[in-house]
């Protein structure tokens, strides 16, 4: 900021929609200057428009205007008009905010215009503590692009950036290219069923296809912006997005280390182990095998029929049994399905059809057949009509024997059969190759007693140290303060929390695809494959500006600490949901900020308040709070502070007053980052500036939580869950202090929220510390 | 309206639901010129619509408020609503397109101070509410809507009600001589994203949905549950208001079947059992939900889901393609068919039946204004003669939103390939 030109404040005041009519553009102008001590104010009637935005331009432009604070309609509206990205801006929102959010009533007057007065206050207060972001210069453009896994996912993952034209390292842990998909004898159908395709029983419908794996394979090696290491694996990964340092140790002992800007995990899944499973004594014949074997199988048998491999006798009746060990909530089952496997039976059940003739009895087994969107439904279709059977039926045992015999109830008629086959076939669930979850002690500690979590962690060591325990191997070796590896979701796999952003996992610029990600079949593989691809040379264009990734997409601002003040106490390091911050040589935390997604929960964690960022700190907001109007007690005018998630409950305000729903003429909102962000001397400050009741908004929590910091209102809140000793050493009723979750849709929900603060406070009486 | 600035190194996204907004926003975030084209007048499309998503229950608005902020802050994207491409000349990398600008009457000028609507007096069906409630001539689609302008419904134009509503607009934002235009631009390469549209459920003839009021869709049943939709949140029947505690769904209602869909959905199931927290929600034990089904697709994770709502005791699942639904007492739906486990014939009256229609793509087979490769359902396939023209999303097949921004971050990559090349070629 130093070599900055001296800072010029400017607050422009429009008077559309409303404005002007139901306030005192005067005396708005008349606190800016005089309460807000802008150098410069300026009313327009509509500064939206051209004119408007051109009068701001030109004072940027001539007047060396640096810092400026637009009055008038809220910060979600108008934002292309309104983009003055070369200064310091901040939004004053008193059309939503005031206006709309008020009655237009004679009775309603005086309290609107102190609402909108003090809006005014709190936003040239808080520009004086802004400065415009910068970003860091700590990386570069770094076009390499570095892909775990050579499976298919892996593959067209590196192919599909090469193409874009970045450069690839892909590292395979096995010493061929093409995983699960080379060991396959045909692929299930990529396509539906084309245009034109008659209504009747005989037109032609899908049918297994060749996988296509050799064409890739060979388009992976004869790429010359992709590196293929074989029997390799990621034995260091460090840095950020735009600056990765990766050790690969490669097949000849070495280990090379590469500049890389973001990486793809494509390291895909594993078969669930049918030995798990002694209902269908998968050890007790070599008749009864998993789907895997079944490709072997089929590869083995050239172009004459399958034949089954206790004595090679030609296959003439098999059966499929469907979910086997998933979907169940039995200990060391899967309690999820792998989504492909009746597409995969019906694809199976075909091979004996074309191999084995018509007269070979191939049966599907299943309770719930999914095979789902176009492609699937003619598939399944195809299968009907080269008449593979479908049972709806639980199969309860399978009996080793000469024939293998099958147990089963019959779900449509309701009544126990028997059946004996040649060859049964296990449809087993995929289980992620995915490396150890690094919040996954944390997790077991959740809800503890103090005593009990110190158990809990004395057990935990001494199940690490104990040499029996099985280890999951990492595959990244993340050098970071907060684990080796990406954090799971649910049941192993490293999915994204969020339906509408699938590829934001809890580490910038590392993206999981394929089956690590979720279970899917080879096609979907392929197109996530290439989702995953375009967000990492996203990244790459990102993090060589220095812009934040998803949600603050964009973002230039970014952490810094004051290392006078820190204590070392570690709790920024702790609490990064993201794992951004690591420690240094000296124990100090040392930032990462292209792994740093800009919500401030550090800066909120921070007990001595030395975390900011140039337009967002503990000053920002605490300006703000200090610079609202306190009225006297006997004036009886309650003021209401509401912190409100950005995303959110923000939002849901605004939408309240567009709706036409009435908020509190007590309430004072500041939107926040993140509740994540809150700091503790936010609310020691407006308790003691004589706030009466103070409301903190943020996003639901728990595991279906809506955070989109994924831990910063589950952070806020046990943070706040502290605040009763600042109110007890006050003297001060708790009520007076909250924490709510609020959604985007409650709307008429959150002006009710601070309807019932505002009660809380006629009965506990106003704050005692108003001066 | 927006200037259109676009050269062959731009890629047009059609469509600005949630695939398209997402790869408009992918390729626009990683640097390349993007220009997105919408029919109506906001972004969001269909999931603006929905009240929850499975499996979290959280609301959709939630991402469209963060990829909305996303388009207003980015300065490489350019939207343009109220808008549909009626041709598309050349191959990938040099595409020339024609776009069609329906007359919105409302300039950018527009502030959304909501004069107008207050002045104008006729009403119509609220398309946003499939028709359930009505709206005035003037009106903003949605409170999220995005661009937040309020839009004339053509209807009015020639009417009182047009001056009217000029007169109380002080922003100069009304401009009643607007008319339909054509523009051409040039473009590198098309991200094809415009989605899908429920299928009529009127020509499932047995099920009377033309004939019986409480016979509803499933994506009416979606905006019955939104506090913000035509019964404010209260599941009430259609015929007389009362409250509808026992609710049947029918499951692949016009799907997985040769006089209508071949194909299935995908998400119809989930959509049901996410639906039947809404009845319950709203009922607790007075609640009592049937659900008709082929085959449950809880599909992969899903399954927790599907057991969440399996363990709860009002919840009855029948495995029964019901034939045909008949006038019970009080207009109930009676509902006739056999379940298939057991073999049991049944005639069973419901307050209200949810028909789980499918989805049906937007566009259809013959109206395509490009020659791609279209499988018999309408959906477009990978090919080769697509040349630069990728399908995301519900274009491409029956997907979940999870897998509609998967297939649509992937289709971004695809058009940046191609718009990369150009920048390669011409150096």
């Amino acid at each position: 900021m130093s070599e900055q030109a001296e800072k010029k404040y400017a607050a422009y005041i429009c008077t559309g929609c409303g404005i002007g009519d139901r306030l005192d553009a005067g005396e708005l102008e008349q606190t800016a200057s005089r309460d807000g001590r802008m150098n410069v104010v300026k009313q327009h009637e509509m500064l939206c428009s051209q004119d408007g935005v051109q009068m701001i331009r030109n004072d940027i432009d001539k007047e060396g205007v640096n810092h400026a604070v637009i009055v008038g309609c809220s910060r979600r509206a108008k934002v292309e008009a309104f983009a003055f990205n070369d200064i310091a801006m901040t939004r004053c929102n008193i059309r939503e905010g005031v206006i709309w959010a008020r009655p237009d009533t004679e009775e309603a007057k005086e309290t609107t215009q102190e609402m909108a007065n003090d809006y005014i206050r709190m936003s040239c207060a808080e520009i004086k503590q802004m400065n415009k972001p910068s970003p860091s210069g700590q990386q570069g453009r770094n076009p390499n692009v570095l892909v775990v896994g050579g499976g298919i996912t892996g593959m067209t993952a590196a192919i599909e950036a090469a193409e874009a034209g970045y450069s690839v390292h892909l590292v395979e842990k096995s010493s061929a290219l093409g995983g699960h998909v080379a060991r396959l004898h045909k692929r299930v159908p990529f396509k539906a069923a084309p245009v034109g395709t008659p209504n009747s029983p005989d037109a032609n419908l899908p049918m297994p296809e060749d996988t296509g794996i050799g064409d890739i394979i060979a388009a992976v090696e004869g790429n010359d912006n992709i590196k293929v290491y074989l029997n390799s694996t990621v034995t260091k990964t460090s840095g950020a997005p735009g600056r990765f340092s990766v050790d690969i140790s490669t097949e000849s002992g070495d280990t090379i280390t590469e500049n890389i800007g973001s990486i793809v995990q494509a390291t895909g899944f594993k078969l669930y182990d049918p030995e798990n499973l002694p209902e269908f004594n998968y050890a007790g014949s070599p008749d009864i095998i998993t789907n895997l074997e079944l490709e072997e199988l089929a590869n083995a048998a050239g172009d004459g029929p399958i034949k089954r491999p206790s004595d090679g006798k030609e296959v003439t009746s098999v059966l499929f049994v469907q979910d086997v060990g998933q979907n169940s909530s039995d200990e060391g089952r899967l309690p999820y399905d792998s989504g492909i496997g009746d597409l995969v039976s019906i694809k199976q059940a075909l091979y004996f059809k074309h191999h084995n003739g018509d007269g070979c009895d191939a049966t599907i087994c299943y309770d719930n057949l999914r095979t789902p969107g176009a492609p699937g439904e003619d598939f399944y279709r195809s299968g009907q009509r080269n008449g593979v059977i479908f049972t709806k039926s639980e199969v309860k045992e399978v009996v080793p024997g000469d024939s293998i015999t099958v147990k089963m109830h019959d779900k449509i008629l309701d009544e126990d059969a028997e059946v004996k086959v040649d060859l049964v076939v296990l449809d087993l669930g995929m289980v992620p190759n995915s490396g150890p979850d690094p919040y996954a002690a944390n997790e077991a500690l959740e809800g503890m007693s103090d005593e009990d979590r110190a158990e809990e962690l004395e057990a935990q060591e001494a199940h690490a140290a104990d040499e029996t325990s099985v280890k999951v191997e990492s595959i990244l070796n993340l050098d970071y303060r907060q684990g080796t590896d990406l954090p799971h979701l649910k049941h192993g796999f490293t999915d994204s929390h969020f339906i509408c952003f699938p590829y934001e996992t809890r580490r910038t610029g590392i993206y999981a695809a394929g089956p690590v990600r979720r279970p899917m079949d080879m096609k979907q593989a392929m197109d996530d494959a290439t989702g995953a691809a375009m967000k990492a040379i996203q990244e790459i264009e990102n993090a060589a500006q220095g812009r934040a990734a998803h949600p603050r997409v964009g973002d230039l601002s970014y952490p810094t600490f004051r290392k006078e003040g820190c204590t070392q106490c570690k709790r920024c390091t702790v609490e990064c949901p993201f794992g951004a911050i690591d420690e240094d040589e000296e124990r100090y935390p040392q930032y990462n900020e292209a792994r740093c997604r800009r919500c401030g929960t550090c800066m909120g964690a921070c007990p001595v308040r030395v975390i900011s960022f140039e337009n967002y700190s503990v000053n920002t907001v605490g300006a703000q709070i200090k610079e609202c109007d306190i009225p006297e007690e006997w004036d009886e005018k309650p003021r209401i502070l509401v912190l409100a998630c950005e995303n959110d409950a923000y939002p849901a305000l605004d939408q309240a007053a567009i709706s036409g729903e009435e908020i509190s003429p007590w309430a004072r909102v500041i939107p926040v980052r993140c509740l994540g962000s809150t700091s503790l001397s936010w609310v020691t400050d407006a308790l003691n500036n004589g706030f009466d009741g103070i409301i903190m908004m943020g996003c639901k929590r728990g595991d279906d939580y809506q955070c989109h910091f994924v831990r910063g209102s589950t952070m806020a809140a046990e943070r706040m869950a502290k605040v009763g000793d600042t109110l007890e050493t006050l003297n001060l009723e708790p009520e007076r202090v909250v924490v709510h979750e609020v959604a985007i849709t409650d709307i008429e929900r959150a002006p009710a929220l601070i309807k019932e603060m505002e009660e809380t406070i006629e009965k506990v009486g106003l704050s005692p510390f108003k001066f | 309206m927006t200037e259109v600035v676009a050269t062959n190194q731009t890629i047009l996204v059609v469509g600005g639901g949630i695939s398209g907004m997402t790869a408009a926003l992918e390729a626009a975030e990683t640097g390349a010129q993007v220009v997105l084209v919408e029919k109506r007048p906001y972004l969001g499309g269909r999931v603006s619509q929905l009240y929850k998503y499975f499996p979290k229950l959280c609301h959709p608005t939630c991402g469209l408020e963060i990829n909305q902020r996303r388009a207003k802050m980015n300065p490489n994207l350019t939207i343009v609503t109220g808008a549909e491409v009626s041709k598309l000349e050349g191959e990938a990398g040099n595409y020339t397109a024609t776009v069609k600008l329906s007359p919105t009457y409302v300039n950018d000028n527009c502030t959304a101070c909501g004069e107008c609507a207050k002045a104008v007096e006729a009403e119509f069906d609220d398309e946003y509410n499939y028709g359930l409630s009505k709206r005035k001539g003037a009106y903003l689609p949605h409170v999220m809507a995005h661009p937040m302008k309020y839009v004339l419904d053509p209807a009015i134009i020639g009417t009182d009600d047009a001056q009217k509503a000029k007169d109380a607009c002080k922003y100069d934002a009304i401009d009643l001589d607007d008319k339909e235009k054509e523009i051409q631009f040039p473009v590198g390469a098309v991200v094809w994203a415009t989605g899908w549209k429920p299928y009529d459920a009127a020509k499932i003839q047995p099920y009377g949905y033309d004939r019986f009021a409480n016979v509803v869709t499933n994506v009416e049943f979606e905006r019955m549950a939104d506090p913000k939709g035509p019964t404010g949140g209260k599941i009430l029947r259609p015929s007389d208001g009362k409250e509808a505690k026992n609710v049947a769904f029918i499951q692949c209602a016009g799907s997985r079947d040769r006089n209508h869909l071949y194909h299935c959905s995908r998400i119809c199931c989930m959509a049901s059992l996410k639906q039947t927290h809404y009845v319950v929600d709203a009922y607790g034990d007075d609640a009592q939900v049937s659900i008709y089904y082929i085959d449950i697709r809880a599909i992969d994770r899903f399954e927790d889901f599907y057991a969440e709502v399996r363990a709860m005791d009002n919840v009855k699942f029948i495995k029964s393609k019901v034939a045909s639904i008949t006038r019970g007492e009080n207009d109930n739906p009676c509902l006739n068919g056999v379940d298939t486990e057991g073999y049991h014939r049944y005639a069973t009256e419901h307050d209200l039946v949810v028909l789980a229609t499918g989805m049906e793509p937007s566009v259809s087979v013959d109206s395509f204004p490009v020659d791609v490769e279209i499988n018999r359902e309408g959906f477009i396939e990978p090919a080769e003669k697509n040349g630069g023209v990728f399908a995301a999303g519900c274009a491409s097949d029956a997907l979940d939103v999870n897998r509609a921004v998967q297939s649509a971050t992937g289709a971004a990559l695809k058009a940046i390939q191609v718009v990369n090349r150009v920048a390669r070629a011409e150096g």
